[in-house]
């Protein structure tokens, strides 16, 4: 797997079509390369080129400053342990030695049958359910040690269906109806959106407190 | 316009630097009002030629706009009336050793094994500015060393200091966005795209601007330390557009071109031709002493054999002095432009031999070159101009001037309009490309210029016609760029092209593209058939393709190369291998033997690049100087001295023994050069433009009549590319490995036709000759077109040119 199939590239054209620049799409096509095999591949990124008109160095420029692009293939589940502050006073160094052990690789390898990836990563936003993780980018939450043993053995005899392909980050992707859409003018020419001049004017200040 | 704008353009915007009231230009960056008031500012980011990034803090100074003083870096802030700036206080003191503390963090100290060492910014700098000590203990960063980004430079990552020079000349001055930052944070570097090398024809310009030794050239890559160097500042002769270079050498011998920035030609930039090339004048190859030939002169039995240079001299002189009408000269585009004098004097005073051409017949007529009102290079690309491109892609064939005209494009609202048989590297930035078939370059300028616009026309849209007519007939300046696109075309459809540019556009100026070295010096040196020294017009003469059917006639049977290889650079490879094989004496000039010279009975070492003080007359007609750094090579001799050899053996004096004398001779009898102060020449300025207005203009003749298209074939399309098999890339130990293997390339819809798959074989055929060729697509070549390089590994295209067929079409079959 490496380029977009015709279904993805069909998609990234439409994506590219909603900006002013061509260019601008990066990112939105980068995660739909990833979205499509789990990692950004060197051919991917070779097509987003074409795809955008810049050279592949540029792609790869912007692939790698950001650290959840994955520029290497991943296993069928994300695991993304949470290590940072909450999650580390709550046991998650614990869970991450355990995830360790239990799967037999470090964070960022795959398991060998090519099912896990482990992934020790910083603040994911859940301090309130600490110790977290995320699976696919779906969230667990106040995570044992016994938690974790059993969701691996609920995803190896194929009762976690609810979890999604690897590589999505979004549930949804955006659709914006096309009475409110921006439209893709270039900003310097583009007059008043239709779905700011359809916004009611604000009630006027009266002055009172 | 308000009132106090008005007087900052007319007086300038009034600034205080370091307490003393100056004046600053008008949207002039205060690090360049500061630097020319005598103030430098240190930086690493800062190129300007390039735009602004603000990237590396170096050159922050404190700035107080009347909102109190602040930090701020100069090369991002234009001078604003009464700024008040501090350079030397301690605020930015503190700040500059700052930010080189910061720097040295992650920059290796290896100085003592850097190239850079000795002459790097960012050594000079932490020396001036910088804090003396530092107190990073912790471990630096640690990088491959070094990975090579191409096959000529080297990258050093750890050395690098991300101040974006590379990346940014890359993308904004070259447009080959090859190499890019990767990775954030302290992890950031520099790198390319795997399997993508940085394979710019520009990527040693990166190398001279990198502040520290993180880009290093591989044929320099510990050479020599900067101070053993010394340097002497000369023109590149490799091309027609004279890029100025520094040259340095240690040890007597040449180890490094730099560009100079000239603000009429190069920019500072160089091609990596004009900066390597330099390798093939240290080859072990080199022509070291004059050579009589023993062998049978077969090509299994080539044998030379050493004499005497008085010898040698000796037999040229009783060769060229036997029967001048017998003899025929081809070359000179190599030599200085003394040394042409000399020849041309020595043949045209002395040995009174007529026949004498420095074109190879891949240049354009030497009346063209002479006769059209030449522009200059900087009224070429003058904002808001328009430029016709009626030549081969110049980033192949003259490209520092690609990158001219490419900023003109770019930034300067410079309409190019092409018409070139094919694309080329201007095409996306140009305002129209058209593209006529082989033989149609006449009749679609002809109806440009008759407002016949219906239909199409040589296989170009009438609206593109129209459109690019009223672009030339607009009241903007107009410059023809002028050379040959296609080697399988006659030039004669260029005389045809300029007679009906000439009609739309009445004031149109021309710049020959001329690829071959110095030959504007060779035409106006009298190097031309049918003209004198000067650009006078004179009576007879044959071109090189004429002297060729001489030989084959038997009209003329001594041929006399002056530093030229008909053989494997005329068009047309059989006429020149029947000549060779039937000339009775041949007397070759030469650096290295290259096909022709190996025939030679007899070949005379001349000294070649850097070896030699001279000058060079450009494409636009600028004269600079030449500037020998080295000895030459064993007993190789200057052009001009063997001119003189040859005369004294005739026993005749040409009228000069010296540089100097030959020069005063040379300004007494050309009177383009009786102004040249030679003693001056390029020292402080770019070199002189010469008058080039003459009192005769080209004649026009007969138009043309259109070839006959065959349906069944395809028009052939051969150009050069800037690696090729020449001498001097092939003598050249890095370079030698760069040229592609020739191929074929087609449009997509002819390549569809032959239901083959890209990267097979498919025969080729002309009425000359077959061959086996690999065909690949290519959507540069307009339909019913075929593309073959010139000169390359693999297949020697000239095989299938015939010079008098007006084009060459080829069948292609499975």
């Amino acid at each position: 797997m490496s380029r977009l199939s015709a279904a993805n590239e069909t998609l990234a054209r439409e994506i590219i079509s909603r900006y002013p620049r061509p260019k601008s799409a990066l990112i939105p096509l980068l995660h739909l390369a990833q979205e499509q095999d789990g990692y950004v591949a060197a051919d991917a990124m070779e097509q987003l080129a074409e795809l955008v008109g810049v050279a592949p160095a540029e792609v790869l420029g912007t692939c790698t400053f950001y650290e959840m692009f994955k520029r290497e293939p991943v296993g069928k589940y994300v695991l993304n342990i949470c290590t940072n502050l909450s999650c580390q006073l709550n046991g998650g160094e614990e869970l991450l030695h355990h995830a360790e052990q239990a799967l037999g690789v470090r964070p960022g390898d795959v398991t060998d049958d090519g099912l896990f990836t482990v992934e020790d990563v910083e603040c994911i936003a859940a301090c309130t359910e600490a110790p977290c993780m995320q699976v696919n980018y779906r969230y667990e939450y106040r995570l044992t040690t016994s938690d974790f043993d059993e969701l691996i053995n609920d995803i190896r005899t194929g009762n976690r269906s609810d979890l999604p392909e690897h590589g999505t980050l979004g549930l949804v992707r955006q659709h914006i109806p096309a009475d409110r859409l921006a439209g893709n003018e270039s900003p310097e020419e583009a007059g008043t959106p239709s779905w700011f001049a359809s916004r009611q004017p604000a009630p006027e200040d009266s002055g009172k407190a | 316009m308000t009132a106090t704008e008005s007087t900052e353009a007319a007086t300038g915007v009034p600034f205080f630097l370091n307490g003393k009231s100056l004046t600053a230009n008008k949207g002039e960056l205060l690090i360049d009002a500061c630097e020319r008031n005598g103030v430098h500012i240190p930086r690493f980011c800062y190129h300007e030629r390039m735009t602004p990034v603000g990237m590396c803090r170096m050159c922050l100074v404190e700035v107080d706009t009347g909102r109190g003083p602040a930090l701020q870096p100069s090369c991002m802030l234009p001078v604003t009336p009464e700024m008040k700036v501090q350079t030397e206080n301690e605020v930015t003191q503190r700040a500059q050793s700052g930010v080189l503390e910061l720097f040295l963090i992650n920059h290796p100290l290896d100085c003592p094994v850097c190239d850079k060492g000795g002459e790097c910014p960012l050594q000079d700098n932490a020396y001036s500015y910088g804090p003396g000590e530092s107190r990073f203990v912790e471990e630096k960063r640690h990088y491959e060393k070094p990975i090579p980004i191409s096959d000529l430079v080297n990258l050093d990552r750890e050395r690098c200091i991300l101040c974006d020079r590379c990346t940014r000349f890359s993308k904004e001055v070259a447009g080959d966005p090859l190499i890019h930052f990767m990775g954030r944070g302290s992890e950031t570097q520099v790198n390319t795209f795997p399997d993508h090398p940085f394979s710019s024809y520009f990527s040693g310009n990166t190398v001279q601007i990198c502040p520290v030794g993180a880009l290093t050239a591989s044929p320099y890559r510990f050479k020599a330390r900067p101070w053993d160097l010394t340097a002497t500042e000369s023109t590149a002769v490799i091309d027609g557009t004279g890029a100025r270079i520094a040259l340095q050498s240690s040890q007597d011998e040449l180890v490094r071109v730099l560009g100079v920035d000239s603000e009429a030609i190069n920019w500072g930039w160089l091609s990596d031709k004009e900066r390597f090339g330099y390798e093939s004048a240290n080859s072990s190859s080199r022509l070291t002493e004059p050579l009589v030939k023993t062998g049978s002169g077969q090509t299994s039995d080539i044998g030379f054999a050493p004499i005497r240079w008085n010898n040698a001299l000796a037999r040229t002189a009783a060769a060229l002095g036997a029967n001048p009408e017998r003899v025929g000269v081809i070359g000179g585009a190599r030599l200085s432009v003394e040394a042409q004098y000399a020849w041309s004097k020595l043949l045209s005073k002395v040995a009174l031999i007529s026949n004498v051409d420095a074109d190879l017949g891949d240049g354009i007529p030497a009346d063209l070159a002479l006769g059209l009102p030449r522009a200059s290079i900087a009224e070429t690309v003058a904002p808001g101009s328009v430029v016709v491109l009626m030549a081969g892609d110049p980033k192949e064939e003259l490209p520092t001037l690609f990158l001219r005209l490419r900023h003109a494009a770019v930034e300067d609202g410079v309409s190019i309009v092409e018409i070139t048989p094919r694309r080329t590297s201007l095409t996306k930035h140009a305002a129209l490309s058209l593209h006529p078939r082989p033989g149609a370059l006449g009749s679609v300028t002809e109806a440009m210029a008759n407002g016949s616009f219906s239909g199409t026309v040589g296989g170009v849209e009438g609206s593109d016609l129209q459109a690019a007519a009223e672009l030339l007939g607009s009241d903007r300046p107009v410059t023809v760029i002028l050379g040959r696109a296609n080697l399988a075309e006659s030039s004669d459809f260029l005389r045809d092209a300029v007679q009906s540019i000439l009609t739309i556009a009445p004031n149109a100026k021309f710049l020959p593209a001329l690829r071959r070295g110095n030959l504007m010096g060779a035409f106006e040196m009298g190097l031309a058939p049918g003209f004198g020294m000067g650009g006078v017009p004179t009576e007879g003469g044959c071109s090189t393709e004429q002297i060729l059917r001489a030989v084959v006639g038997g009209q003329i049977e001594t041929l006399l190369l002056l530093g030229a290889d008909p053989l494997s650079d005329f068009p047309d490879r059989a006429l020149a291998a029947q000549a060779f094989d039937q000339v009775t004496n041949l007397i070759a000039l030469d650096t290295f033997l290259s096909s022709s010279s190996t025939l030679a009975d007899i070949v005379l070492p001349a000294a070649g690049f850097g070896e030699v003080d001279g000058s060079f007359l450009n494409i636009e007609g600028r004269l600079s100087p030449i500037q020998a750094k080295v000895t030459s090579k064993g007993q190789s001799r200057d052009d001009w001295l063997i001119a003189v050899g040859v005369a004294a053996s005739l026993g005749a004096d040409l009228g000069f023994s010296t540089l100097e004398e030959l020069r005063i001779d040379l300004s007494a009898n050309v009177a383009s050069f009786s102004q040249v102060d030679w003693i001056n020449l390029g020292r402080g300025d770019d070199g002189p433009l010469l008058d080039s207005t003459r009192d005769w203009s080209p004649e026009f003749g007969e138009r043309k009549a259109v070839p006959a298209v065959d349906g069944y074939g395809l028009a052939l399309v051969v150009d050069h590319k800037l690696w090729d098999l020449g001498t001097l890339v092939q003598n050249s130990a890095t370079l030698a490995g760069l040229p592609e293997k020739a191929g074929l390339a087609l449009s997509r819809s002819d390549f569809e036709k032959l239901a083959t798959e890209e990267g097979e074989r498919v025969t080729i055929e002309t009425e000359r000759a077959s061959a086996n060729l690999v065909v690949t697509i290519d959507d540069s070549c307009p339909r019913g077109t075929a593309h073959i390089p010139f000169r390359l590994p693999g297949f020697d295209v000239g095989e299938l040119i015939s010079v008098s067929s007006p084009v060459t079409t080829i069948r292609v079959a499975r």
